[in-house]
């Protein structure tokens, strides 16, 4: 299934003006809605994050567009066409849908839960077989070991991606999942968050993901819809003008205090301009090391073993006779490559006696190193750029980041 | 003690038929009742406001003891076959209702809410969802109800309707003073139950292979 | 209907040795004596399975048992034993009193043991945590918090009891059975006396199981004051669940 062939299977899903109102009093105005008045738009092959805290109406309007609810008012659109005037069952085998907890049928093989749609339309069995043998690896399962397995003898990681499979069978242009990493823990959930991206980079389906986790919706969103009470909806774009301006009091205070850390998590490495590093090799001679390094700037040089594996920092001015051995090393800095965010950059810096990382490549050959001034300055740089960007439509397709390299000039 | 197996020996034909007898005295009160409860059950499950009023009559003619509830058949049907086969129905009736729904009742609302979401139609969700989930309860019930059925179909010839199955051998035997007859019949009675009990013990087990497998192996996520 | 209000109406029917309200002692008495002996070996064992968790599966197997066992038969199977010890009550008494016993035992059995497995494990072991000793535990927290359970167990047996004790009337045993076996020997004349019989036993068992009910509906108040008004037999039916406990 090439990459081309998935990007026409996303559609997009528009609200419009959807509303949804429970109790006798669903005509009367003024009644309290579970979902508000919510216009949003997302494109096609995007992840659109809903996030809140419970009760803002996040699942509820998930929920209406595959129609397990149904709206008061408005209209839901996938590609156009208004989910209510689909035929409801055929409507939902053309929806992925990811639960908290999976859902997974226990009375039922794994392959058997995976091929439920693929059944449900009538595929011929050599079909489904194949296809759930591919989506089984897909998630990182062995086909072999688990396709007859049952529910029951999964854990529960391992059930969350026999649902998502199962929610990919069919090839559905949209994916739906409420909560799905919600059940399993910590080291768990991280490792389910990145295949799904993983994932998401081959398939290029539209997902509508529900959380009430900030942290998650900023990792995993392309788009963020943040939620308040009542169902309204207090802000809609990407996750970096979520956290550099947030629309109001409730955002602000739903994003929380360290949304400056929180950004930091959206940039890496690779994207700061990196100093330069004096380095020397284990051998080499001590006292030839002060012309390595120019006066006034940043007096340390970086020992290399025979690999050019860098080991550790040494004062220029240390040695004044002999050569270098490993043993004159004074300390050592973390090593980061350029996918590192700057947030965990941040934290490696903060803990380290020389607060300079070094920047290795894959094949471990130092390209440079950053220090926190770095960071800092970068930050601000990307100030600037977020508050332009938050002002653009939130159709724009753009990098995740949501900014450009610091000190663009934007038109 | 004195058991006569001569006469065992002699009347095999007889004590085989009153077993059949039996048999068939449990077994249609048992498919009847079944695919009443069925029916109710699954309406009990579609309609919540149902279950109160049924489980509630259900409850009450459950106490009362089979010996009365036939007695109380009598002046409509006689003594024939028919003031067996009701009360026998009915019992199975009351004991398999509460556990359908039970069963159904068991089946986890994430299942329900995932079957619905794929594009499962009602009739479908039925049939390939709830009625295989809910089919160890059913089947717990149905055992329960066979046994007690059992128990229940003794008391039949009680009331001298001539067509007692295992108890027939009984009543006979106390009335003739012959402790063969009904000690033979005792423990026919007993036995046929335990054997009853234990294959569906077995059946249980084939019908759900999903309930055995426990996590073996199972690698971390 | 009339021969029944006939039989009802007839103040032969009250009076004397055969009279109703000899007959309903008679039931009553064979019930709580069978009930009281059974109490005395089930209660304990049981609960001694339920506060230790050994000897579960005896317990598990036992309730099987006990459920698949017909009264009938068991009447029957004792009678000659019975019958050798004495003549008359080894005829009409002390069948009827076994079987009773028998059958009462596996359902208080298991009444008790699974009131205890179902307790909160947490809560026992803070109690613990907290110094009550062993018998605090079971007599302060468990039982109180079993006691629905256990008095369903009992509910369960005693409708066994009840039905048991009706067919006791076979034998010769009193009781309101026997209005049913001598109304049948009677033929079309004994009609009200048979279906007054029935009656007589139905109202009996409901009865009393209205009043254990209600028992029972009391205690589990105590045990979780949050539960709502009951509703009748629609929150405790004593029709068993399948899955063990009574």
């Amino acid at each position: 299934m090439t990459a081309h062939a998935a990007t026409q299977r996303a559609a997009t899903v528009e609200f419009e003006h959807v509303t949804k109102v429970y109790g006798p009093g669903a005509a009367v105005t003024g009644a309290p809605a579970a979902v508000d008045n919510l216009s949003l738009s997302v494109p096609a092959g995007r992840i659109c994050v809903l996030v809140g805290p419970s009760g803002c109406g996040k699942t509820t309007t998930l929920k209406m567009v595959n129609r397990l609810i149904e709206p008061t008012s408005g209209r839901v659109l996938l590609d156009g066409v208004d989910a209510a005037t689909r035929d409801v069952t055929e409507l939902r085998r053309g929806i992925g849908y990811v639960i908290q907890h999976a859902g997974l049928f226990p009375h039922q093989t794994i392959a058997e839960n995976v091929a439920t749609v693929p059944r449900l339309l009538g595929w011929p069995s050599a079909r489904m077989t194949a296809r759930t043998g591919e989506l089984l690896a897909m998630v990182g399962l062995d086909p072999v070991t688990y396709a007859g397995r049952y529910p029951a003898q999964l854990s529960g990681g391992e059930r969350q991606r026999v649902g998502v499979a199962r929610a990919l069978a069919a090839d559905p242009p949209v994916l739906l999942m409420d909560e799905p990493f919600g059940a399993v823990d910590p080291i768990v959930r991280e490792r389910l968050q990145d295949e799904l991206l993983r994932l998401q980079e081959q398939l290029a389906k539209t997902i509508l993901f529900v959380t009430h986790d900030i942290d998650e919706a900023i990792k995993m969103g392309d788009l963020v819809a943040v939620l308040g009470a009542g169902g309204h909806l207090e802000q809609f774009g990407p996750p970096a003008a979520i956290l550099a301006s947030p629309a109001n009091d409730f955002v602000a205070r739903f994003v929380g205090t360290d949304r400056g850390l929180r950004r930091l998590s959206l940039l890496s490495v690779g994207e700061l301009p990196l100093a330069p590093v004096a380095t020397c090799h284990v051998g080499d001679d001590g006292p030839s090391l002060r012309q390595l390094v120019p006066e006034g700037d940043f007096a340390y040089v970086l020992v290399l073993d025979g690999d050019d594996r860098p080991i550790g920092w040494i004062h220029r001015d240390r040695q004044t006779d002999g050569v270098v051995t490993p043993d004159d090393i004074e300390s050592d800095s973390p090593l980061l490559d350029r996918r590192t965010t700057l947030k965990e950059a941040l934290s490696l810096l903060i803990d380290a006696s020389v607060q300079t990382g070094i920047v290795v490549e894959e094949t471990g050959a130092v390209s440079g190193r950053i220090g926190i001034a770095d960071i800092t300055a970068r930050m601000q740089g990307a100030d600037r750029s977020a508050d332009r960007s938050a002002d653009r439509s939130a159709d724009r397709s753009e990098d995740r980041s949501g900014a450009g390299p610091a000190g663009d000039a934007e038109p | 003690m004195v058991i006569d197996w001569g006469w065992i020996a002699g009347h095999l034909d007889d004590i085989v038929a009153a077993l059949w007898q039996h048999i068939v005295l449990v077994g249609i009160p048992l498919a009847t009742g079944f695919a009443i409860s069925l029916g109710l059950g699954i309406w009990a499950v579609r309609r919540p406001r149902v279950y109160g009023p049924i489980t509630a009559v259900t409850g009450v003619l459950y106490t009362i003891p089979s010996l009365a509830a036939f007695a109380l058949l009598v002046p409509v049907f006689g003594f024939s076959m028919l003031v067996a086969f009701i009360p026998l129905t009915t019992y199975t009736l009351l004991i398999l209702f509460r556990n359908i729904v039970a069963g159904f009742q068991s089946v986890p609302s994430e299942v329900l809410e995932a079957a619905d979401a794929m594009g499962y139609r009602q009739r479908d969700r039925l049939l390939r969802v709830e009625i295989p989930l809910a089919v160890p309860l059913m089947m717990a019930g149905l055992r329960l109800a066979a046994v007690t059925l059992i128990g229940l179909a003794t008391v039949v010839s009680i009331l001298g309707s001539g067509y007692g199955g295992l108890g027939q051998l009984i009543t006979d035997g106390l009335q003739t003073f012959f402790p063969t007859k009904y000690v033979l019949g005792g423990v026919l009675s007993v036995a046929l139950a335990v054997v009853v009990d234990l294959l569906f013990v077995r059946t249980e087990r084939r019908l759900t292979p999903w309930a055995g497998a426990r996590a073996t192996g199972a690698v971390p996520a | 209907m009339n021969e029944v209000a006939r039989w009802l109406a007839d103040p032969a029917t009250w009076q004397g040795g055969t009279g109703i309200p000899v007959r309903v002692l008679e039931h009553l008495a064979i019930v709580a004596a069978s009930i009281a002996a059974a109490t005395l070996v089930a209660l304990p064992v049981g609960l001694w399975i339920g506060h230790t968790g050994r000897g579960a599966t005896l317990a598990v197997n036992l309730a099987n048992v006990g459920r698949a066992v017909p009264s009938y038969a068991v009447i029957v199977i004792v009678l000659p034993f019975s019958l050798s010890f004495s003549r008359e009550l080894g005829l009409n008494v002390i069948p009827t009193f076994l079987a009773m016993v028998l059958l009462a035992i596996p359902p208080i059995l298991v009444g008790a043991y699974a009131g205890l497995r179902e307790v909160d494990r947490d809560l026992v072991e803070s109690a613990r945590g907290m110094g009550l000793r062993e018998r605090q535990v079971l007599t302060g927290v468990e039982i109180p918090l079993a006691a629905p359970v256990i008095v369903g167990g009992f509910r369960t047996a005693v409708l066994n009891v009840i039905a048991t004790a009706t067919i006791g009337a076979v034998l010769g045993f009193g009781g309101l059975g026997r209005y049913i076996l001598d109304g049948r020997l009677r033929g079309i004349g004994g009609t009200g006396e048979l279906i007054g019989g029935a009656v007589l036993v139905a109202l009996l068992a409901v009865g009393v199981d209205l009043v254990l009910a209600v028992v029972q509906r009391w205690l589990s108040r105590r045990a979780d004051p949050s539960l709502g008004p009951a509703r009748g037999y629609r929150d405790l039916p004593a029709i068993p669940l399948a899955d063990g406990a009574p």
